[in-house]
């Protein structure tokens, strides 16, 4: 479809909303295929901030701790401490997530059987088997498509971003391609100007982007001649649009310093702290979907001497985001999607040269969900005694993405929008092959 | 140029036919080219457009066949030569270049999903063998017959014996999908648009692949098991192997199939037609049947003469790739301007000009770090053995298409899931207007170029023969005109022309800002026109 087309079948737009609808904003390219509006309505959730665990968290040492598996399985955490729901326990190292334990849910009975970071990053992201012959999109990119442009989302920050590097391991976006990629901010979270590339840059003044601009212009000598050409058309609105963020309000999103210095410190100094607070920042501003890249789970070795400082960082960035948007009123409609690509060995590996390290552990981890319609204070699942296995009501990575989509209001049986026009849908069946642990029923209201 | 293929003649009989064949066939066969393309726009009654200058063909040509913008230097010494052959002359010098090669693997190994990761899943070493026997076997422009054979055929380890890993880099180790590869990538064909028969028929040659782990980690070998059989899936039944021209291919069972298969292969019309037609779709932007890996009955050659015309050179000069690469640079329909007329502004599929296209995204990062002198890190931590790309390494020579960075994640480097041509998307974003037009990564890099910016340091004046130690040399400027000609020679590979010299003067002047500034501004002007972000 070009422009013209698309013109044809929205009728008479004005040139601003040719800018808005075309180019598809921010990080979008030129035009999608049109949407069914029946594949999304209004849903509980309004947006996602997913905390990725980027390495793979140990489950035992986060949200499933087992202290009567002895000391090869806990190491030193055998004190695991009560939260504000009966019942419910949680890592020792966690105290600030155990007063908000009413606030999210915790599957412990999710499972895919794969240890390769690469293809189990992929499963729990996308909802999809491997090998299957076409690269999915993760959830990201499925949420950019139906709550992003192609659905009316008309804000001018981009409607997928990813706090700060993309997440590589594969394509987010699979086959639906560039347009549903994230915008990664790059940058430090955490300095005192918080350089998010190309929309906000220390040092040149609002008066010096306007000089640039028209010196670029009038040395635009190639492109004058060319006038007419579809290509540099669209490489014009493309301009356009990027001048209204780079001149206009909507980078000071980005730039935390007029909030509360006790609401800063309670979310941490730290780069996962400063991304939670902006998390919520871009959530209250309408992007339907963010992730927070956070890296460093990786623990093959040294394993007790990282989690003992990460978790602290974890813990306050996490329940601060939890309780900020509660506040606010915004968790009703967010959801908080916390975990990785698997969890950790729960036997520890106390020989050389692990020296005390957890391995890769697909066969049973840990997730959490609060917000946008997932009822707290709840546990779904069990492992068994040492964390090995899944005792109880398995949940498959597309239970979980799909009871998501479901909150979020997208219909997972529409189509995706597929390069070689195959009809593929947005959640697998059985008809795929697929074990299904079913959708999140118990704490979906 | 008469000298650098006399020495060339020692080097070996291979390059010796090579080049024999260039110096007497180019001319008419180009010539060929543009009377079949000019009788078509005859027809069609569309002008073509005026031949491009000395200066844009010196730069398309540079980007075009080794993905490297030409330096200040080149551009002088190009616009300076007096040759009488010059555009031929560069041609036959840019095929010796090493970025010749590095940048063709590139786009091979797109193709062939070169990646350590998800989904190819080749691991790190082997990627590296892999990459390395591609580049290797365009470096010596082995010829493409030759080339499809080694990876349809070849069996071994994937260290060790590099192509091998062709089997390795599909998403399912299975008859149907692997062919699926095999017909997109040497046909040229998506084999989801055909009839189950003719699917089943062509998977059965590749259902005795097998594959086997040894001692060593991660290495795997890849080889010709007749125990294996390719079933029908839907029956269970064995499944007559069939070339997709419908013939039934017998052979005895001891015969690896995937030879039967590519034996057919290479002698067969599509063989040689869907190459071309890639060359042809790469260096003009658009395939004479487009999209160039969509051959199908209902999607016709835009022009059948010309497709059978290249087809046959292919053949006739034994698969030579680079064959097909100088017929097609030295014609008039190659070297003319991207600048439309009255006639031909809405014409996108008759090459009646030539056609813009933003640089790929590991050109574009390559050409802004060859203008301000810097460079890019790439690394992978994961998997191991952990990848470390040394620092004044070019972007199009990154083996591993999982490692990447947002820079070339924005600007639509492929993914390598598929195998497709559309993967690489060269459509422009707001992002990556975002980027090019305020990010820091930008401008650091401009800045940190002073030689550019005009500046350099003086010493200070000797008294008495003295070294003066305690004086720290002084920044000083070179005049704002040879700033602004170095600017656009490395720029835009040309000079300015008078009303650009009038502009940028007056930035200089009345902008405000301090000249260094003000020199980065125009740079940063510069690095965002079309001129640059395009080839044209």
């Amino acid at each position: 479809m070009n422009t013209q087309d698309y013109i044809n079948a929205f009728g008479n737009l004005t040139r601003r909303d040719m800018l808005r609808y075309s180019a598809a904003g921010i990080g979008g390219l030129a035009l999608g295929s049109p949407l069914q509006a029946s594949a999304v309505k209004p849903g509980k959730a309004k947006a996602v901030i997913q905390i990725w665990m980027w390495g793979g968290p140990s489950h035992l040492d986060t949200f499933d701790p087992k202290p009567e598996a002895g000391a090869d399985y806990c190491g030193p955490y055998t004190a695991p401490i009560a939260t504000n729901v009966d019942g419910i326990q949680i890592c020792q190292r966690l105290p600030l997530l155990a007063k908000q334990a009413d606030k999210y849910s915790i599957i412990r009975s999710m499972t895919h059987g794969v240890n390769g970071h690469e293809t189990a990053s992929y499963i729990t992201q996308t909802g999809r088997l491997a090998g299957t012959g076409d690269v999915f999109p993760c959830a990201g990119a499925v949420v950019s498509r139906f709550k992003g442009v192609d659905a009316g989302y008309k804000g001018l920050l981009p409607p997928y971003i990813v706090l700060t590097k993309p997440q590589g391991r594969f394509s987010e976006s699979g086959f639906m391609g560039l347009r549903y990629k994230p915008f990664a901010t790059g940058g430090k979270p955490s300095a005192s100007v918080f350089s998010v590339e190309g929309v906000v840059q220390k040092g040149i003044t609002q008066a010096r982007q306007q000089e640039r601009r028209q010196l670029l212009h009038d040395l635009e000598t190639y492109g004058r001649k060319m006038n007419g050409n579809s290509s540099f058309a669209k490489m014009d609105r493309c301009e356009e649009q990027a001048y209204e963020l780079i001149l206009g309000d909507a980078g000071k999103v980005f730039d935390v310093k007029t909030e509360d210095a006790n609401l800063r410190e309670r979310y941490g100094r730290s780069d996962f702290g400063a991304s939670c607070l902006i998390a919520r920042r871009l959530v209250e501003q309408g992007v339907p979907y963010v992730t927070i890249n956070y890296g460093g789970w990786d623990t093959h070795k040294k394993h007790f001497d990282i989690m003992s400082n990460k978790l602290t960082e974890l813990d306050r960035g996490f329940s601060t985001l939890l309780e900020d948007l509660a506040d606010r009123g915004l968790l009703e409609s967010t959801i908080v999607w916390w975990g990785g690509e698997f969890g950790r060995g729960p036997k520890i590996q106390w020989s050389a040269p692990w020296n005390g390290g957890r391995s890769h552990f697909g066969k049973c981890f840990t997730h959490v969900v609060a917000g946008g319609g997932f009822q707290g204070g709840q546990v779904i699942g069990a492992s068994n005694e040492k964390g090995m296995e899944v005792a109880d009501r398995p949940v498959y990575p597309w239970d979980l993405i799909g009871s998501m989509y479901e909150q979020l209001g997208i219909d997972t049986t529409a189509q995706l929008p597929h390069p070689q026009g195959l009809d593929v849908r947005v959640s697998p069946t059985e008809a795929d092959g697929m074990t299904f642990g079913g959708r999140l029923r118990e704490i979906m209201s | 140029m008469k000298r650098a293929r006399l020495a060339k003649l020692v080097v070996g009989v291979v390059v010796l036919t090579a080049g024999l064949d260039s110096l007497a066939v180019p001319g008419k066969a180009s010539a060929k080219i543009d009377r079949l393309i000019l009788s078509k726009l005859d027809d069609l009654g569309i002008p073509p457009s005026d031949p491009c200058t000395d200066e844009v063909f010196l730069r398309r040509v540079y980007l075009d066949m080794i993905g490297t913008l030409p330096s200040a230097v080149e551009v002088r010494n190009f616009l300076e030569s007096k040759g009488s052959n010059k555009r031929g002359d560069l041609i036959e010098e840019l095929f010796d270049r090493s970025e010749f090669s590095s940048y063709w693997a590139l786009k091979w190994c797109d193709l062939l999903r070169v990646k350590a990761e998800f989904p190819s899943n080749l691991w790190p070493n082997a990627v590296q063998a892999y990459h390395r026997w591609v580049q290797t076997a365009l470096a010596c422009n082995m010829p493409y017959d030759h080339f499809a054979r080694e990876l349809l055929t070849s069996s071994g380890s994937n260290f060790r014996v590099a192509p091998v890993n062709f089997y390795r880099a599909v998403p399912k180790r299975e008859g149907e999908e692997i062919s699926q590869i095999v017909a997109l990538t040497f046909m040229g064909m998506r084999t989801d648009g055909w009839e189950r028969d003719k699917r089943l028929g062509m998977a059965a040659f590749f259902g005795n692949v097998g594959y086997k782990k040894t001692a060593e980690w991660k290495e795997e070998i890849v080889y010709f098991d007749p125990s294996k059989q390719f079933l029908n899936p839907e029956t269970n039944d064995p499944v007559v192997p069939r070339f997709p021209n419908g013939d039934a291919a017998t052979f005895p069972a001891d015969q690896d199939p995937r030879v039967v298969f590519t034996d057919w292969l290479v002698d067969s019309e599509i063989f040689a037609q869907s190459i071309v037609n890639r060359v042809w779709y790469w260096l003009m932007g658009r395939g004479i049947v487009h999209e160039p890996d969509d051959f199908r009955e209902d999607n016709p050659p835009q022009n059948q003469e010309l497709m059978n015309f290249l087809a046959r050179e292919f053949v006739s000069n034994d698969y030579d790739l680079r064959h097909i690469y100088r017929i097609i640079l030295n014609s008039k329909t190659y070297q003319r301007s991207s600048i439309h007329n009255e006639g031909n502004l809405s014409d996108e599929v008759n090459f009646s000009h030539y056609q813009v296209r933003r640089l790929d995204a590991e050109v574009l990062i390559d050409a802004i770090c060859q203008i301000t002198r810097t460079t890019e890190s790439y690394s992978s931590q994961i998997p191991e053995p952990f990848t470390f790309i040394p620092e004044n390494q070019r972007s199009i020579m990154l083996a591993d298409g999982s490692i990447t960075s947002p820079f070339l994640d924005l600007y639509g480097r492929p993914p390598r899931d598929s195998g497709y041509e559309s993967e690489r998307n060269n459509t422009p974003s707001s992002s990556q207007k975002l980027h090019l037009l305020n990010s820091t990564h930008i401008q650091l890099k401009i800045m940190k170029n002073q030689q550019l910016l005009g500046m350099y340091y003086q010493q200070p004046p000797n008294k008495g023969g003295k070294q003066q130690k305690n004086k720290k040399p002084k920044v000083a400027y070179r005049t704002p005109e040879k700033t602004l000609d170095r600017m656009y020679l490395s720029i835009l590979s040309r000079f300015p022309t008078q009303e650009e010299r009038e502009v940028a003067m007056m930035y200089f002047r009345e902008s405000k800002l301090n000249r260094r500034d003000a020199a980065t501004d125009i740079v940063w002007a510069l690095l965002n026109t079309k001129e640059f972000i395009y080839r044209h």
